[in-house]
């Protein structure tokens, strides 16, 4: 089981949010993030086509930096199955393109700032104590379904073979749909 | 469900692979590396060392997992190592590559073909052609599927190994490998 279903549950305030992480079948919650300092983007935009949603802890911190890595460099593989990279953290739109820069990556980092963590809460992915969110992934079929969802525990790369299982089901499923 | 625990190794070792030791050891270590990554160049020692401790026990695999965007230099190097290859000279090559870390541009890689005296003519050709590029992104995307999370990932008899790879704790994690 995940880290999300074990941890301890939010509180009453946010009792009508998910108390783990939103498993396969349900819609993915909608949301507008901003994705630089001047720019929004929201998750109906992508319609059409699957979407990764990668939310992790903070921008700087050594794992998230070698996930970001991976994942910078497994890009091509997720583009010829037309799916698009989403990383979501707390940190604001400013530390986001800073740390965009100095990595050089080629995936939106949207902030999940203002309110804090709302989007990684509508996910059941906010680490309450901590005010971060949990190393987690979801990936998004073109008609806004989660298809595949794993919470990662947070100091652990979670790689990238998952997504790459989940997009390849995802593009089996439209051939046997096509026939 | 995906990733972390189990992962196991997605594309079977065979004769496409770089390989040191017999095919009849009972245990396989494949390791997953980047020839600009200091933790490769820490850990190419240890399994040096390891080698020479379990000497026909053990068989050694090495893979490409160039993290090209951190470490610009390490795609020219690997392809590097496969154009000595070709010339039979694999091994030699990806141990002058780790010893001499921070001399890796490419002139030194043309230093370390003349050092191997091998034909540096081809060597530069087919680095200049790129023509082992797709040699070494079937390395990476075997990598990625078989859930190498950075490097260097260890693979154990085809499961990956998530402890420490000092050289008490990962000849422990190969002798229980022997055993089981």
């Amino acid at each position: 089981m995940s880290t999300a279903d074990k941890r301890e549950q939010n509180d009453g305030q946010q009792s009508e949010l998910p108390k783990s992480a939103l498993p396969a079948g349900r819609p993915a919650p909608e949301f507008t993030l901003p994705s630089t300092p001047d720019q929004k983007l929201s998750l109906k935009e992508f319609r059409g086509s699957p979407v990764i949603l990668a939310f992790y802890p903070a921008d700087w911190s050594p794992v998230c930096g070698d996930q970001t890595s991976l994942y910078n460099e497994v890009l091509p593989e997720f583009r010829r199955y037309g799916a698009y990279l989403l990383g979501i953290s707390v940190d604001g739109a400013w530390c986001h393109a800073a740390y965009r820069e100095h990595r050089n990556l080629h995936f939106s980092l949207l902030a999940d700032f203002e309110p804090k963590g709302e989007v990684a809460r509508k996910y059941g992915v906010y680490r309450k104590g901590e005010g971060v969110s949990e190393r987690a992934l979801f990936v998004i079929d073109p008609e806004g379904v989660i298809v595949w969802s794993y919470v990662s525990p947070i100091a652990v790369n979670p790689g990238a073979d998952g997504i790459l299982n989940a997009l390849e089901n995802l593009s089996a499923k439209k051939v046997a749909h096509g026939n | 469900m995906a990733t972390s625990m189990r992962a196991k190794l997605a594309m079977p070792v065979s004769e496409r692979d770089h390989v040191q030791g017999p095919e009849t050891a009972p245990v396989t270590l494949v390791e997953y590396g980047d020839f600009q990554c200091p933790y490769c160049a820490a850990a190419h020692v240890i399994v040096k060392k390891v080698r020479e401790i379990m000497e026909d026990q053990l068989r050694f695999v090495f893979r490409h997992f160039p993290l090209t965007q951190i470490h610009p230099l390490a795609e020219p190097a690997a392809e590097a190592s496969e154009a000595a290859g070709a010339q039979g000279q694999f091994w030699e090559m990806h141990g002058l590559l780790y010893e001499n870390q921070p001399r890796l541009t490419p002139p030194h890689l043309l230093l370390f073909a003349e050092e191997l005296r091998l034909d540096t003519k081809r060597f530069a050709r087919e680095l200049e052609d790129g023509i082992y590029r797709g040699r070494v992104r079937e390395d990476f995307l075997s990598g990625v599927k078989s859930g190498v999370n950075g490097t260097p990932t260890f693979f154990i008899n085809s499961v990956r190994y998530d402890g420490s790879w000092d050289l008490a704790p990962l000849i422990e994690a190969l002798d229980s490998a022997q055993q089981s």
